[in-house]
C-alpha cells in the first residue's frame, strides 16, 4: 500500500477550511491518546491545552501579548520567503530593534514628552532594518548566501545585547545586575484596555498584516514579489529587479522584526534585559509557513501557536503535564497542520501493491 | 477578529461549564517558577530538590504545582499571573530575571505572597532570598591554596553579575588566606548552560597551566573534563561527586529546601513577613558537600573554616583587602557590608581578567 | 600544548562537521531539513541512553544513528510523501525532538556516562604531534573523516552521487530519466538524520559523556550554516567545520590568557567569522551557483 499524490486543478476552496479543522480534530484525537497514556486525564488535558487560557479575560490579553510578536515578525518574513529571500535570522533584527528602539529611555531617563514613543518605535524600526541589510548587502554585493549571515548576526545580536545591558546600559541603582532602568511612562506601550496587559503591539500586527495582505493582493509591488519569487527570470522579463527585492524584503521584514522588539521591550518588560525574546524570531519563521504565507493566514497561525503555550502553561499547572510533553504535543499538532495542508492542493489516493506493483517506499 | 475571540470565549466558557468545579481547597498552595527544566542538574533541579523536600515536610497540607523552564521576559509575568489566579497563597519565582515581572504582579495581587530569589525588590508581599555562597567559596580557595602544587587555579565564570563576581573574589581571597601569592584565570563561557562550551573552557584553562579548577556554571562536564586530565576540581550547585569520584574536594550544595520548609511554616502559622533574607551556612541553605580526595590536614583545615564562618567568627571579605588595580577596600579588620557584596562589580587584587565596565 | 588545544578543536568540530555532512547529502538532493538541532538531540538522548542500559558505547554509537535515521523518516514522510512544506516542518521536527528528548532523558539526567574510548592505530600513533591527533581517536572522529572521504567521492565520482545531485538540480528532469526521485530523496533525508544522530552521539558520549536537556545546544543550526558556508562541497565543510571550532576554542584560550576585551565579543568571533570567510569565498558567483541545489527546498510530486 501506498500514498499517492494527485494535483488538483485549482487549490480546493473546500479544504482550505477543512483542513486546519481535520488536523484539529486528528491532534484531539492523537494527543488524547498521548495524555492517556501518560496516565493523564485525556478530556482534562485538552481542556486546559485548548480551552482554558481563552476562558478568561485576562487570559486573552496574554494571548494578544504573545501572538503580536509572532505575527508582526511571521507577516514580514512572509513577504521574503514568497520572493524567495531567507531571511532566519528575525530573531537578530527583533533584538537589534529593541536595542535601538530603546537608546533613548535608556540613555535620557529623565526626558519625559509624548515625542518620545513614537520617535523609539521608528528607531526600533530603522534599527531592525539595517541588521537585516547587511545580509541584504552582502547578497546583493558580494553574493553571500543569507541564510547563513542572517543566522550568524542572530547569535551577534544576542551577544552584543548581553554586552550592553551588563556594561555600558546598566542601571547605575541597581546593584549591577544585567538590567537597564525602568523606563519612564511616556516610553513605555500604552495598553489597550484596563482589564488586561494587551498593548499596543498587536494593533501594530493586525495592521501590518491587513496591508501586506493588501500590498500582496492589490498592489504591483505584491506581484513583484509574487513573480520575483517564482522565477527570477520571468520577473526580470517584467521589468522588475531580484536585487532591489532583495533589499525591500529585507528592510521590510527587518523593520517589522525590529518593532515587535521595541514593542516587546516598551510594553511588555519595560526595561531591557539579557533575555527579552522567548525565540520569537525563530518561532515565527513556522508561524508564517503555518499561515500559508499569507498575511491573513499568518494573524491566525500566530493565535494558533500563543495558544499552545499558553495552554502547555495552564496545563502544567492545572493536571501536571510537563513542559516537555507540551512541547511534544505542540510539534504534534504542527506536523498534522501541515500534512492536512497537502489537501488543499493535492487528492491523496490510497494505493494497494497489487493494483499498481511497483516497488512503493514504506513510510 | 475580536469577535472571534469573544465568540471562542464563549464557546469555550460553556464547554467550561461541564468541567469545572470541585477542586479541593483545603491544601496551601505553594507554588514555584522555574526559570530551567527541573531536572537541569544544576540550579533549577536544586530548586525542585527544595520543593520537593518542601512536599514531603508537610505532606497532604501543601500542594506544590510548579512551570518549569519559564523565559526571563514577558512569558515570565503571565506564568506568574497564573499563578496567582489558581489560588496559589505563595510563590516562589526562581531566577533573577523573574524580579520586575513578581513586582508587577505582586502589586496587582496584594493577597498573595511571593519571595523573589536573588533580587532585590521586596514589597510588602514580596520578600527576597539568597544564599552567601561565597562562604562556602571561600573554603574552596582556601582548600584550593593547599591542593595546588602551580598556585594557579581556573575559574568557569558564566556571566558577570555581583552574584558570580563575589564568588570570584571569595575563592580568592581564600586561597590567598593560605598562599598570597596564588592566582586566577577566569575564563567567561557566557552560558550557565552548555555541556560542551563548558567542557572547552576546562580543556582552555588546564592547558594554560592551572593545576586546580572551579566552576559557576550548571553542568558536571567541567568535573568530567578534570577527571579526565587528572587535576582536582569543585563541584556547583549539587554534588557532583557522581561524575568524579576521584577528582571532586568538595561542592557547593544548594539547599534550598530547609529554607522552603522555614517559610512556609511561617505561612501556616500566619507570620510570614517580607524579608529580604541572606541565609548562609549556618541556617543550612548551603551546605558543602563531604570534603574528599584530600590529606587529613587540609580536610581539618576546610572543617575549622566552616566552623568559624558557622558560628560569624570569621567573615570571608575581613580586611585588608585591596581592590584589582592596588587602590584600597577593607581596611584591616572591616567587613564588607552586604549592599557591596550583592553589587560587586570589581575584583580583589591577583584576578587575572578584566570586568566589563 | 599546541597538541592539547588541536585536540580541543577536533573535538568541539566534529559534531559538527558530521550533522553538517549528513545536512548536505540531504540538501544535495534537493530536501531542505531544518530539523538537525531535532535530530542531533534525538541521537544524543538515544545513545547515551542506549549505553547506560548495555554498558557498550558502540551500542549507543549504533543507536544514536538508528534514532537519528528514524526521526527524519517523520520529516520524509511529512515533505516527500505529503509534500508539506519543508522549511516548517523541519523547524517543527526541532521543537518535538527538544520535547521528546527531554522526556526519554528524564531519567538519565546526572548519571555519569561512559566514555567512547580512542582507539590507536598502531605505528601511525606514534608519530609526533600528529599520531595522537589523528590516530589515537575515537571512532566517530574516524568515521567523520571517512564520511568526507566517501562523500565526496559519491556525490562526484559515483554514478548514483551524480543522479542524486541531478535530482538536486532539476528533480522534473531527472524524473523523465527515469530516476525515483522520491525514493532517492527519502534515503538522502534518512543519511541526513543518521548523520545528525551520530553527532548526537558523539556529544553524549565524546565530548561530554552525559545527558542534559537541550545539550546540542544550537550546534545543529552552526551544522546547518556549516552546509551553505561550505557551498555544498564536503571537503568545505571539514575546512569550516574546524574554523568554526578553532575560533571558538581560541577565544576561550584568549581569555584564559587575560587580553582584557569583553568576553561577549570574543564569544561572537566565531559567527563573525564564518561570516567573512563566507563573504570573501563566495565571491565567486559562477562556483556557488554550480554547486546551489537548484530544487533545493521545492516539493516535487510525480506526474503520473
Amino acid at each position: 500500500m501506498r500514498i499517492e499524490l494527485q494535483k488538483r486543478a485549482q487549490p480546493s476552496p473546500l479544504f482550505s477550511f477543512v483542513s486546519p479543522l481535520l488536523a484539529l480534530v486528528l491532534t484531539l484525537f492523537f494527543g488524547g491518546i498521548m495524555f492517556w497514556m501518560l496516565g493523564k486525564q485525556p478530556v482534562d488535558a485538552l481542556y486546559s491545552f485548548f480551552v482554558e487560557p481563552l476562558l478568561e479575560v485576562w487570559s486573552l490579553h496574554e494571548l494578544a501579548v504573545k501572538a503580536a510578536p509572532l505575527i508582526l515578525i511571521g507577516v514580514g518574513l512572509s513577504i521574503c520567503y514568497r520572493s524567495n529571500n531567507w531571511n532566519i535570522g528575525a530573531e537578530g533584527q527583533f533584538t537589534i530593534g529593541a536595542i535601538t528602539g530603546s537608546i533613548l529611555p535608556v540613555l535620557y531617563p529623565e526626558w519625559h514628552s509624548l515625542m518620545i514613543l513614537p520617535l523609539m518605535l521608528v528607531m526600533g524600526m530603522i534599527g531592525g532594518a539595517l541588521y537585516a541589510g547587511i545580509p541584504a548587502l552582502l547578497k546583493t554585493r558580494f553574493n553571500t548566501n543569507e541564510i547563513l549571515t542572517s543566522l550568524m548576526l542572530v547569535y551577534i545580536a544576542q551577544l552584543y545585547l548581553d554586552w550592553l545591558v551588563r556594561g555600558p546600559w546598566r542601571d547605575p541603582q541597581g546593584y549591577n545586575f544585567p538590567q537597564t532602568k525602568s523606563f519612564v511612562p511616556e516610553a513605555v506601550l500604552p495598553e489597550i484596555l484596563d482589564s488586561g496587559r494587551a498593548h499596543l503591539a498587536i494593533v501594530f500586527a493586525l495592521v501590518a498584516a491587513v496591508a501586506l495582505w493588501f500590498m500582496m493582493r492589490f498592489m504591483l509591488k505584491g506581484f513583484e514579489v509574487t513573480v520575483l519569487g517564482q522565477s527570477e527570470r520571468a520577473g526580470r522579463f517584467a521589468g522588475f529587479s531580484a536585487k532591489r527585492m532583495v533589499w525591500f524584503s529585507m528592510l521590510l521584514s527587518g523593520a517589522l522584526a525590529g518593532l515587535a522588539g521595541i514593542s516587546e521591550v516598551s510594553g511588555s518588560i519595560g526595561h531591557v534585559q539579557p533575555t527579552i525574546s522567548p525565540g520569537y524570531g525563530f518561532t515565527a519563521i513556522i508561524v508564517a509557513f503555518l499561515g500559508r504565507l499569507n498575511p491573513l493566514g499568518i494573524i491566525a497561525s500566530g493565535f494558533v501557536l500563543a495558544l499552545t503555550y499558553l495552554g502547555g502553561e495552564a496545563a502544567q499547572l492545572s493536571i501536571g503535564i510537563s513542559e516537555k510533553v507540551s512541547r511534544v504535543f505542540q510539534g504534534l499538532l504542527l506536523f498534522f497542520v501541515l500534512s492536512c495542508d497537502t489537501l488543499i492542493h493535492y487528492r491523496i489516493k490510497i494505493v494497494t501493491q497489487k493494483l499498481r506493483g511497483g516497488a512503493a517506499h514504506h513510510a | 477578529m475580536k469577535k472571534l475571540i469573544i465568540a471562542l470565549a464563549a464557546t469555550a466558557a460553556l464547554l467550561g461549564g461541564f468541567n469545572g468545579g470541585a477542586q479541593a481547597q483545603d491544601k496551601t498552595k505553594v507554588c514555584f517558577i522555574y526559570v530551567g527544566s527541573k531536572t537541569d542538574g544544576g540550579w533549577t533541579q536544586a530548586h525542585d530538590i527544595g520543593r520537593q523536600a518542601l512536599q514531603e515536610h508537610f505532606g497532604e497540607k501543601i500542594e506544590t504545582p510548579f512551570l518549569e523552564n519559564v523565559p526571563e521576559g514577558p512569558d515570565a509575568e503571565r506564568a506568574i499571573e497564573r499563578m496567582a489566579r489558581s489560588g496559589c497563597a505563595l510563590v516562589f519565582t526562581t531566577s533573577f530575571g523573574f524580579m520586575d515581572a513578581t513586582a508587577k504582579v505582586a502589586q496587582r495581587f496584594p493577597d498573595v505572597k511571593f519571595e523573589h530569589a536573588t533580587g532585590f525588590k521586596a514589597a510588602e508581599n514580596v520578600a527576597t532570598y539568597n544564599a552567601r555562597f561565597y562562604e562556602g567559596r571561600y573554603i574552596q580557595g582556601q582548600i584550593a591554596a593547599r591542593m595546588s602544587k602551580k598556585g594557579v587555579a581556573g575559574y568557569i565564570a558564566s556571566f558577570p553579575i555581583p552574584e558570580v563576581v563575589m564568588g570570584i573574589n571569595a575563592f580568592l581571597l581564600g586561597a590567598q588566606s593560605v598562599n598570597p601569592d596564588f592566582e586566577l584565570k577566569v575564563v567567561w563561557a557566557n552560558t550557565w548552560f552548555d555541556p560542551g562550551k563548558e567542557a572547552d573552557a576546562a580543556k582552555a584553562l588546564i592547558d594554560q597551566g592551572v593545576d586546580i579548577l572551579t566552576q559557576h556554571t550548571d553542568t558536571t562536564a567541567p568535573m568530567q573534563v578534570a577527571a579526565e586530565r587528572g587535576i582536582m576540581a569543585f563541584g556547583q550547585a549539587s554534588d557532583m561527586i557522581a561524575a568524579g569520584p576521584n577528582t571532586q574536594l568538595t561542592a557547593i550544595v544548594d539547599t534550598w529546601g530547609n529554607y522552603y520548609i522555614k517559610r512556609v511554616q511561617a505561612l501556616l502559622d500566619g507570620n510570614w513577613k517580607s524579608e529580604q533574607i541572606w541565609d548562609g551556612l549556618k541556617d543550612g541553605i548551603l551546605t558543602m558537600a563531604p570534603y574528599t580526595n584530600m590529606p587529613d590536614d587540609v580536610k581539618a583545615m576546610a572543617e575549622e573554616t566552616e566552623a568559624k564562618i558557622k558560628s560569624g567568627e570569621l567573615h570571608p571579605f575581613t580586611g585588608p583587602v585591596k581592590k584589582q588595580d592596588g587602590s584600597d577596600w577593607l581596611a584591616e579588620g572591616e567587613k564588607a557590608e552586604d549592599g557591596v557584596l550583592l553589587g560587586m562589580n570589581f575584583y580583589v587584587q591577583g584576578v587575572d581578567d578584566q570586568l566589563p565596565q | 600544548m599546541l597538541e592539547a588545544i588541536l585536540l580541543t578543536v577536533i573535538t568541539a568540530a566534529t559534531p559538527l562537521v558530521i550533522a553538517a555532512l549528513g545536512e548536505l547529502v540531504t540538501e544535495r538532493s534537493g530536501v531542505l531539513n531544518l530539523g538537525v538541532e531535532g535530530m542531533m538531540i534525538m541521537g544524543a538522548v538515544v545513545a547515551f541512553a542506549a549505553t547506560q542500559i548495555t554498558g557498550t558505547p558502540y551500542i549507543g554509537v549504533l543507536a544514536g544513528i538508528a534514532a537519528g535515521a528514524a526521526f527524519s523518516l517523520l520529516f520524509g514522510f511529512l515533505t516527500l510523501t505529503l509534500v508539506a512544506n519543508q522549511v516548517a516542518t523541519g523547524l517543527a521536527l526541532t521543537i518535538l525532538g527538544l520535547g521528546l528528548s527531554g522526556q526519554i532523558g528524564e531519567s538519565y539526567v546526572g548519571q555519569p556516562g561512559i566514555k567512547l574510548q580512542p582507539i590507536e592505530i598502531p605505528l601511525l600513533a606514534d608519530i609526533p604531534l600528529l599520531g595522537p591527533l589523528l590516530f589515537r581517536q575515537d571512532l566517530i572522529f574516524y568515521l567523520s573523516i571517512a564520511l568526507v572521504i566517501g562523500i565526496h567521492w559519491f556525490l562526484f565520482r559515483s554514478r548514483t552521487g551524480l543522479k542524486m545531485r541531478a535530482i538536486g538540480d532539476n528533480h522534473a528532469s531527472a524524473h523523465a530519466l527515469g530516476i525515483n526521485v522520491i525514493r532517492t530523496r527519502y534515503l538522502a533525508v534518512m543519511f541526513g538524520g543518521a548523520c545528525a544522530g551520530l553527532a548526537g552521539a558523539q556529544l553524549s558520549l565524546v565530548y561530554t559523556p552525559q545527558w542534559v536537556e537541550n545539550m546540542a545546544a544550537g550546534r545543529g543550526w552552526i551544522a546547518l550554516a556549516l552546509v551553505v558556508f561550505a557551498s555544498w562541497r564536503p571537503l568545505r565543510v571539514l575546512a569550516g567545520g574546524y574554523l568554526f571550532g578553532a575560533v571558538s576554542i581560541g577565544q576561550l584560550h584568549a581569555q584564559a590568557f587575560g587580553i582584557g576585551i569583553p568576553s561577549q565579543f570574543l564569544s561572537a568571533l566565531p559567527y563573525a567569522a564564518t561570516i567573512v570567510v563566507l563573504i570573501i569565498i563566495s565571491h565567486n558567483r559562477r562556483t556557488t551557483m554550480i554547486n546551489t541545489p537548484a530544487s533545493l527546498g521545492k516539493p516535487f510530486v510525480p506526474e503520473r
